[in-house]
């Protein structure tokens, strides 16, 4: 009666004619997920070929929020630059802040006093835990759940905004971790505060397991689908929860430890078979272990300095620096070359979202379109890191 | 007890009497009263989505731990009837690559049938509309045409999520509507009658003097009937967890991505009536319909145990994720269908088993006709037409 209208027709912008199919296969459909789709958490565009159910090719086509922070960080002194890291993975900006500042205090080599380390290290594990909060709130809404996002995201993390605007002043683009400390002391029963969060959040962690993790229909959606098995994570690069998931007990904290961190005792929460349930069981596992740190931390933190002794204008010895941690998302690092004047010559950003992303080209392969949004989501990637 | 039932009858009764001193022949006469009660019943269903949807906001934003709407009107009353006008001013949007005649006609196949499903519902005491001796088999029937709806909108919107979600959507509401008819079977064979006010009467009576004879609490059968009905029916009306077809993460909002403004409002207003109709349903079917103690007009209790079921359908809505395409269609082919046709076999043996008596089996002649709370128009219209 009529053509199936525009069916068959693939839609590729021109500059991606020879990475992306231009035509739908002879058997099966070209499906342009996104930029602008409800399940691709910012504007990520994957190009997937299918042949009936299954999928045959998917390109994931990035871009649409470059913002050329490498090129700008270039014009820019080196505490200037805290604040272009404040943008790339908006969701957890402390350690952003924290990895770049660790990369500058390597070169410059100043010591950093302990409180502000502890300061850090609760920070950071904060972060952790607001970041994993947004992925288990947005993935349960990816798999149709949308009840748990109200309680992670719109109760839990809120509340750990709600400390961070107490200590620096911002919600989401913070700046407090600075070259050679911290901005500002913590303000008079923070502290105090934390330690009733930490208790709080123990038992909304057990919440999300009730809501989500053991929900039969859930489980049913995400276990035994997507499956990365350890080589394959391993040869793409992927670092973080994913690769955790898969069996690797790999961690920067552990394996390259940074901060105060020999001093806590945690685990690494690790999964078995690396399919999409492992890889967001092992973050709900994380913040426990996060939680374990605060707790740790707050025991030993005492009063004393924030700042160490930076100048105020200061040039960066030249050569080169890296610096690295274990973001939320994995191993976020530095890497600068500096060659002795304001600003460095050199800016470039391992961002973990960017690499674990590459991934879904072969993690994608063979599995049901209907599975595509549960292994994108489980991926759990922020566009703002992976288009920098 | 303020039974509305009867004075409506009485009514309709004296109108009826007013058009034919006015100089209208009788079948006129009964045409026009006709006409009267049906633009009635549309009006008060129409009115039931305004009610549904503030509803379903403010128990959605009780279980989420939040307020829900509070701005707009004391406790946010007005938001939806504010949405309904910024619904009505928006642009109507046919995109290029759509088939503008299925684009429109998409909307009436999805939203009429559901309006024409409430004829036999009997709300109470002397309330249906018409006393339809096929009734829910008129429903079955008529409420499948809005699959054609959802196809054709997800063909003719020219989009690929749209068509996928057409697609999905009718894959699953021919697979439902086969358990959800068949889970029906047992209480139309307990009754012996297709006529939903006969089979809501019959559950009027008690067991030793109190425990309402309700289907659903005959052990066993009545329970898996409701069971399967009600998940059939969560299936039908398109909600989470099985809200495939729209599956916001997945293909943007399905089959009505691309319809704007009051096209969009009417897919809205269909889905809220036919979970309503589905609330009724089984209100009818399993829950005594109109029983009830007498403190409450039958019509009272009606709508008291259907919003109850309402209010399991937003429950459900709001804790559970969705199921995965293929894994819908194995529940509904390797889980319901088995179970209700184990059903009907276990009703069977029920039947057989018991001597026929008063106590199992009320007959239609086992009911005085007087208690039939049939409308005495449908009488009217009788000796009308045998005029």
């Amino acid at each position: 009666m009529i053509d199936p209208p525009l069916l068959n027709k693939a839609v590729v912008p021109a500059s991606a004619l020879d990475v992306f199919p231009t035509q739908a296969p002879e058997k099966g459909m070209f499906i342009s997920l996104g930029p602008h789709h409800p399940s691709t958490h910012g504007v990520l565009r994957v190009a997937i070929t299918t042949e009936g159910e299954i999928v045959t090719g998917a390109q994931p086509d990035i871009g649409y929020l470059h913002r050329a922070t490498e090129k700008l960080a270039e014009k820019r002194t080196y505490p200037q630059i805290i604040v272009l890291t404040d943008r790339l993975d908006y969701l957890a900006a402390m350690t952003n802040n924290w990895s770049y500042c660790l990369a500058v205090e390597k070169m410059l080599n100043v010591a950093i006093p302990e409180r502000a380390d502890y300061l850090r290290m609760i920070v950071g594990e904060l972060q952790r835990i607001a970041s994993h909060c947004v992925f288990i709130g947005t993935y349960g809404i990816d798999i149709g759940a949308f009840t748990p996002f109200f309680y992670s995201f719109g109760r839990e993390r809120e509340r750990i905004l709600d400390l961070f605007e107490e200590l620096c002043g911002a919600r989401l683009t913070y700046n407090y971790v600075r070259i050679g400390g911290v901005m500002a002391d913590a303000p008079d029963g923070w502290l105090d505060k934390v330690k009733v969060f930490v208790k709080e959040m123990y038992a909304a962690a057990d919440e999300y397991d009730k809501l989500l993790t053991y929900n039969p229909i859930f489980t049913d959606r995400t276990q035994g689908i997507g499956i990365m098995t350890s080589e394959v994570a391993k040869a793409w690069g992927v670092t973080g929860p994913n690769l955790r998931a898969s069996g690797e007990r790999a961690d920067v904290r552990i394996d390259d430890p940074y901060g105060l961190y020999p001093r806590v005792k945690f685990d690494i929460p690790i999964g078995k078979n690396g399919d999409c349930w492992e890889r967001y069981k092992c973050r709900v596992d994380e913040v426990r272990e996060s939680l374990k740190i605060i707790e740790q931390a707050l025991a030993q933190i005492q009063p004393g300095e924030t700042m160490g002794k930076v100048a105020k204008y200061f040039r960066v010895p030249p050569g080169e620096g890296y610096g690295h941690l274990e973001a939320p998302r994995g191993d976020l690092g530095f890497y600068i070359i500096s060659d002795g004047s304001p600003s460095p010559y050199r800016f470039h950003i391992r961002a973990p979202s960017f690499i674990n992303l590459q991934v879904l080209q072969q993690l994608l392969k063979g599995w049901k379109v209907a599975d595509v949004i549960a292994i994108l989501g489980s991926i759990d990637i922020v566009l703002g890191e992976v288009d920098r | 007890m303020f039974e509305i039932g009867p004075l409506l009858i009485q009514a309709f009764t004296y109108a009826r009497q007013f058009l034919t001193t006015l100089g209208a022949t009788p079948l006129q006469a009964v045409v026009g009263i006709k006409f009267l009660q049906t633009t009635l019943t549309i009006s008060i269903i129409l009115a039931i989505p305004l009610f549904l949807v503030y509803a379903e906001r403010k128990i959605s934003a009780f279980m989420q731990a939040r307020l829900g709407p509070m701005h707009t009107g004391p406790w946010g009353l007005l938001q939806t009837p504010a949405d309904t006008i910024k619904l009505l001013f928006k642009e109507d949007i046919v995109p290029q690559g759509a088939d503008r005649l299925l684009h429109l006609l998409a909307v009436i196949l999805a939203a009429a049938p559901v309006f024409v499903c409430f004829a036999p519902v009997p709300w109470g005491t002397g309330f249906p509309l018409i006393n339809l001796d096929t009734g829910i088999l008129f429903v079955f029937a008529v409420s499948g045409v809005s699959t054609l709806g959802i196809l054709a909108a997800g063909w003719g919107s020219g989009n690929k999520f749209s068509m996928l979600g057409g697609l999905r959507g009718a894959a699953q509401m021919v697979s439902y509507e086969i358990p959800r008819a068949l889970s029906v079977v047992p209480v139309v064979l307990f009754y012996s009658s297709l006529n939903l006010q006969t089979i809501a009467t019959a559950q009027m009576e008690r067991w030793h003097g109190w425990m309402p004879k309700w289907f659903i609490f005959y052990p066993g059968i009545g329970q898996i009937a409701f069971i399967v009905f009600l998940i059939a029916s969560v299936a039908e009306t398109n909600r989470i967890p099985f809200d495939i077809p729209e599956a916001e993460s997945e293909l943007v909002s399905g089959y009505h991505t691309e319809y704007s403004g009051m096209k969009f409002a009417f897919f809205f207003l269909a889905e809220y009536v036919y979970v309503f109709l589905s609330s009724a349903l089984v209100t009818t079917l399993f829950l005594g319909g109109a029983d009830g103690a007498a403190f409450l007009p039958s019509w009272m209790w009606f709508l008291g145990k259907t919003l109850l079921i309402v209010f399991l359908f937003l429950w459900f809505r709001w804790t559970f994720p969705r199921l995965r395409v293929d894994r819908l269609m194995q529940f509904c082919w390797q889980f319901l269908l088995p179970l209700a046709l184990v059903n009907i076999v276990l009703t069977v043996g029920w039947m057989m088993c018991k001597t026929p008596s008063q106590d199992v089996l009320p007959t239609q002649a086992a009911i005085p006709s007087s208690e039939m709370h049939g409308s005495p128009d449908d009488a009217g219209l009788t000796k009308a037409v045998e005029k």
